[in-house]
């Protein structure tokens, strides 16, 4: 079966820069899709050539298995929530979310039932009369997500749409935003720069830097096996060796770094540059029992700072120097100066290309 | 003790109050005086004031040129707004949404007849008019108004076109609008208020207009110029109450404006 959404090849310039260089991707049907990266990696120029806001210089986009790249926004199986809301302030919030059934010329009375229907969903039932003046942020971001959804689209686009809210109002609509994508099952494709964002709303991840796409992938997997060093370090805080393969062979490679030589699982050719990547929170300070447990040496805090759910400890690994963050259990005592023996499981640690 | 800081504390006003006062004598002054002594129960509009009267109004509202002239002015006032409006909208549109090679050249040609004297455009307007071949009439003075009132209809709306509108027209699309129903149904709702406040402005310019309107006018003429030639056979209370006409349709379209626009911005 082919995916819902196809983009073969684009590539978009404004100007000199280079805003997207050659992009593929597949979006199956009924995903909640998040493009994450940081500003400028061209996550919204993708989004606004989905929409068709924006022509690509070259390459196709498939909406259903149909060439849309040259269909304008209105004959598109898309609809948008933009991060500014882009209400219509002089209609009333049901004429807002009536409007694309009116462009459909859906009869008054079929539209006004389905108006209703949206605005329930949103939990805005009683809103219709209000104006968008009279709404606070949170109300106006369901109001222009009932007013996409009421056209009943293929696909979703959603442009940074919590970006404007504070971070318990943000936190709530992402759980409201994937309760009603799983109710509807219609395709989200949501851009955000927040990885959190991303991971916790999202069933895949295309993680974007400088116009390519790094990485594509479940949340868990792109988070803990990422395919590049960007997604490693822009997913969440991450410790990076330098290494070289000095060994391979039967699944196994050895990879020589600045805490050691390292036995790990995996493919690479001897000679190899690599880059070795763990998160703090796969480091620990005992060995496990009977576990596959690497030794990594004895580290030294210089700095510790308690944030709740965890300590995160910066400091080095001691004869190298090597810079590391270790994130310790909140009940453990811990301060700057003391030094602790760092272990991390074989499996965790992840191989990168140089 | 405490009366001398207040002394003091009113004392340091006076000179502000004053100031005040003087100014806005300054501006209202010739019209106070216009307006008293068009209910001056004499034949002279001079000192002393002798009345109430409303006799003169009455002969006003009896004088058939002058009503003929009072309905010319509103007709002209309000088809030369319109025009402007309408091209100064179209105008506004394209220059915000889409960009032209030379965009900023267009703006600066339309905002020009800005910085040129009524009387140089009357005469550009005579000139222009006789090579035509169209006659002087109300027609020519629409026209005429037109010319001195499309820049500002277009300052005015152009200046609230940013780029949050043009977001919010680009949902409408998005949502299956075409070109035309985008226009209809969210540019132009979304920009009434400033389409009004232009249509009101050029409306009070037009109406008072006397230069243009006199060049280019043979025997429909506009009321500004029927006042110029009732002045002309001398001072007297009837031309005053004239002017007190024209004075008051100006402050009730000021006073619609600031109910109709104002109040709405407050409430959004």
């Amino acid at each position: 079966m082919s995916a819902l959404l196809e983009v073969r090849g684009v590539s978009k310039r404004f100007g000199r820069a280079v805003a997207l260089d050659d992009i593929h991707l597949d979006i199956a049907e009924g995903l909640f899709f998040a493009l994450v990266g940081p500003s400028g990696s061209g996550k919204t120029t993708l989004l606004h050539i989905l929409g068709g806001f924006v022509e690509p210089d070259r390459g196709r986009v498939f909406i259903a298995g149909s060439d849309v790249t040259d269909m304008p926004p209105a004959g598109r199986p898309t609809t948008s929530v933009f991060q500014d809301y882009a209400l219509f302030p002089h209609m009333s919030v049901a004429s807002n979310v009536g409007f694309g059934l009116r462009m459909r010329k859906v009869a008054r009375r079929h539209r006004s039932a389905r108006v209703t229907a949206a605005l329930e969903m949103v939990g805005l039932g009683s809103m219709g009369g209000r104006y968008v003046h009279q709404l606070s942020g949170g109300q106006r971001q369901r109001v222009a997500l009932a007013r996409a959804l009421v056209v009943e689209p293929k696909v979703l686009l959603l442009d940074e749409p919590l970006g404007a809210l504070d971070v318990n109002l943000r936190r709530q609509m992402q759980e409201e935003l994937l309760h009603i994508q799983k109710k509807i099952g219609t395709t989200f494709v949501h851009v955000t720069h927040d990885q959190e964002e991303a991971m916790s709303v999202a069933d895949v991840i295309a993680v974007m830097n400088q116009g390519r796409i790094e990485d594509v992938g479940p949340p868990r997997r792109v988070y803990l096996k990422p395919q590049t060093l960007f997604t490693a370090g822009f997913m969440g805080e991450s410790n990076t060796f330098a290494g070289k393969v000095v060994a391979a062979g039967a699944g196994r490679i050895q990879v020589a770094c600045t805490v050691g030589r390292l036995g790990l699982n995996g493919e690479a050719d001897v000679g190899a540059e690599v880059h070795l990547a763990v998160r703090p929170e796969q480091l620990f300070t005992r060995d496990s029992d009977g576990g596959d447990r690497l030794g990594l040496g004895q580290f030294v805090a210089r700095e510790v700072t308690f944030f709740g759910t965890h300590q995160r400890c910066v400091g080095e690994l001691a004869p190298s120097g090597q810079p590391l963050i270790v994130r310790l259990p909140p009940h453990r005592s811990a301060r700057a100066g003391d030094a602790l023996s760092i272990f991390v499981n074989r499996e965790d640690i992840v191989v990168l290309d140089r | 003790m405490t009366a001398r800081p207040l002394l003091a504390s009113v004392l340091r006003r006076v000179p502000a109050a004053a100031y005040v006062l003087a100014a806005f004598a300054f501006i209202l002054l010739p019209v106070a005086v216009l307006v008293l002594f068009s209910l001056q129960d004499s034949l002279l509009p001079i000192p002393p004031f002798r009345g109430p009267t409303f006799k003169w109004y009455a002969e006003v509202f009896e004088d058939v040129r002058v009503m003929a002239a009072l309905a010319n002015s509103l007709m002209v006032a309000a088809a030369s707004s319109a025009l402007a409006c309408l091209l100064g909208f179209l105008a506004a549109c394209g220059l915000a949404r889409y960009s032209l090679a030379a965009g900023g050249a267009i703006r600066w040609l339309l905002a020009a007849p800005l910085s040129v004297s009524y009387l140089i455009i009357g005469m550009g307007l005579l000139v222009t008019f006789q090579a035509m071949a169209i006659p002087k009439s109300l027609g020519a003075i629409v026209i005429g108004h037109v010319v001195i009132n499309l820049p500002l209809a277009f300052a005015v709306i152009y200046s609230q076109m940013g780029e949050h509108q043009s977001n919010i027209e680009r949902a409408a699309r998005d949502l299956g609008a075409n070109e035309r129903q985008v226009l209809l149904l969210v540019t132009l709702p979304m920009l009434w208020p400033a389409v009004l406040a232009a249509f009101f402005l050029s409306f009070t310019l037009s109406w008072d207009e006397f230069i243009i309107a006199l060049l280019v006018s043979r025997f429909d003429v506009t009321l500004p110029v029927e006042i110029w030639s009732l002045l002309r056979s001398g001072l007297n209370p009837k031309t005053n109450a004239v002017g007190s006409v024209v004075f008051l349709v100006s402050v009730a379209i000021v006073a619609v404006v600031e109910v109709v626009i104002f109040s709405r911005r407050k409430s959004e």
